[in-house]
């Protein structure tokens, strides 16, 4: 078995998943290489060898500056098949769920999104991904030849085990460009993702309006936190969908989990019930998320978060 | 316009899912199954696209006959035709669905293919860029907003923690996600005309399935843990617990 690495990057630098792949095919003993695909993609094998890479190749074509999903997936299935790799180890983040099924398509593979487990069994690979945003885990199995494999953020942590990479560099053909990115709106980095971010600070019905939000806001900076919210804020046009955490919206494995003014309507609890540590802030002890949450607080959130606030500043 | 919309039938969102005692499924007998919330998006975006440009929006669904019940249901927003591409069951691989969507869409000379940005079920979301890599068509997924102008398509779509300008050309594939309008509810009109719209019935041409589920779990029960106050007061502990019990700030 061969794994091959797909670095995303953004603006330059590269995206943490690559660095939870790295770690998690270190630990599945694979041997494994990385694929950076872009058009200068500078000298990211540097970063990518503190965490053990020892083998990066770029592919590189002037016009791959622009994100094309179906050029990208050109250029990455014939990697895939240039480096001998069986199965493309890739993040479940919007560019891997928007480009692994077109390479995965054109290697005939067959893939598994967003998965939280990827254990290795003989010449095989287990895997376990969730479904219903969390209210069970599937076991599966993928039976193509080559398989790509999608990996949740924040599931594996990134170790640094420092390497030297070596470093090829391939200039390719980039054809396709049918759909292309034009730009890249609300800020080059943009805001911390609750995918992606380690504590997420979530605020709910509790919350009364839009017009306390900096509550929640004052406390994600503190906690360098990502601001989530339930369905019903975002249905009360409080919030943006993006925000969202549950079963129509986003589904968070973080570290920490603080539930502020929310019920925990079961598809909000499918969304965030796989996080490391929950807390919950709500006045009513019958509320479903004290069921979940590791440490609760029964008593106004309008109270408690502004204390919350003034003893992290402290 | 001619437009195709994908639509799954799923669970609904208040939905405790049960597995079958030997665990290899889920329990379907207490599920209330509804049109695929993101489906819903799709078809909206389709009608308001038909509004404006005249056209056609034709529905396609794989699965058992159950899942005429939300053929019913996108027919009953207002959508023409309707076909459905019979399975005995809902094939666990999305490449397998996405190859016999693709056999059908392929006889229909679309200019526009909507679907949901994934399903509710098996969160797979491969659909809208398997469709796209097998028809060999852009294809744009998560959109948040889109634009459509001659032949010219100006798609938002949601990447993390920001949002990325698209474009492409008919025909083209698009993923919705919400957001990107406001789904009408079925008049009582149109759930009465739609009960006389034919579906059109085909058998899907499944390949065999290469992600094949072995089993499922419930994921592991999380107890609940302390409550440490019924007041402010209890910040301060609170906060040590995350730091020197969680270790988490």
């Amino acid at each position: 078995m061969k794994i091959l690495i797909y670095a995303e990057h953004r603006e330059g630098a590269l995206r943490k998943i690559t660095f939870e792949n790295i770690t998690l095919a270190k630990q599945l003993g694979v041997p494994f290489e990385v694929a950076v695909i872009g058009s200068e993609v500078g000298n990211l094998q540097e970063e990518l060898g503190k965490y053990g890479a020892e083998k990066v190749v770029f592919y590189q074509n002037a016009d791959l500056a622009t994100y094309s999903p179906d050029a990208y997936a050109a250029v990455l299935a014939e990697a895939v098949k240039k480096q001998g790799a069986d199965v493309l180890l890739m993040g479940a983040t919007s560019t891997g769920k928007d480009l692994g099924p077109r390479a995965a398509s054109l290697l005939n593979a067959a893939m598994a999104t967003d998965c939280t487990k990827v254990e290795l069994d003989g010449d095989d690979l287990k895997i376990t991904r969730p479904m219903y945003a969390g209210k069970v885990l599937a076991n599966i199995r993928l039976s193509s030849a080559v398989k790509v494999v999608t990996v949740r953020p924040n599931v594996y942590s990134a170790a640094e085990a420092p390497a030297t990479a070596a470093v090829d560099t391939e200039s390719v053909d980039a054809p396709g460009f049918k759909a292309m990115v034009k730009e890249i709106v609300s800020g080059a980095q943009g805001k911390l993702d609750v995918t992606e971010a380690d504590i997420i600070v979530s605020g709910g019905r509790g919350m009364k309006g839009p017009e306390n939000w900096h509550l929640i806001e004052g406390l994600a900076e503190l906690l360098g936190a990502a601001t989530g919210a339930s369905r019903a804020a975002v249905d009360a046009g409080w919030r943006p969908h993006d925000e969202q955490v549950g079963q129509t919206g986003k589904t968070v494995s973080p570290s920490l989990y603080v539930a502020v003014g929310i019920s925990g309507a079961i598809q909000h609890l499918a969304g965030m019930s796989s996080s490391k540590y929950i807390v919950a802030i709500n006045k009513d002890p019958d509320a479903p998320i004290f069921k979940l949450a590791d440490y609760g607080i029964v008593a106004d959130l309008f109270d408690v978060v502004p204390r919350m606030i003034e003893e992290l500043k402290a | 316009m001619n437009i195709a919309v994908c639509v799954k039938q799923t669970p609904d969102t208040e939905t405790r899912v049960k597995l079958t005692d030997d665990q290899k499924a889920v329990n379907e007998s207490d599920i209330n199954f509804i049109l695929n919330p993101y489906d819903e998006f799709a078809v909206e975006e389709a009608l308001k696209l038909r509004e404006t440009n005249g056209g056609e929006v034709t529905i396609i669904s794989l699965g058992p006959d159950r899942v005429k019940s939300a053929i019913r249901s996108a027919l009953a927003m207002g959508a023409d035709k309707a076909i459905h591409l019979v399975a005995d069951k809902n094939p666990s691989d999305p490449n397998a669905v996405a190859g016999a969507l693709a056999e059908e869409l392929k006889t229909g000379n679309y200019d526009l293919i909507l679907l949901g940005k994934q399903a509710i079920d098996d969160d797979h979301a491969q659909l809208p860029s398997l469709l796209g890599e097998k028809l060999g068509l852009p294809a744009v997924t998560v959109v948040v907003k889109l634009d459509i102008n001659g032949d010219q398509v100006t798609a938002e779509r949601e990447i993390d923690g920001a949002h990325e300008i698209v474009t492409c050309n008919l025909p083209a594939v698009i993923g919705a996600q919400r957001g990107l309008n406001e789904p009408r509810y079925a008049s009582l009109k149109g759930i009465m005309k739609a009960k006389k719209i034919p579906i059109e019935e085909k058998p899907a041409a499944l390949a065999a399935d290469q992600l094949e589920i072995e089993s499922f779990n419930y994921p592991p029960e999380k107890s609940a843990g302390k409550i440490v106050g019924d007041s402010a007061d209890a910040v301060p502990e609170l906060l040590r617990l995350l730091h020197e019990e969680a270790k988490v700030i």
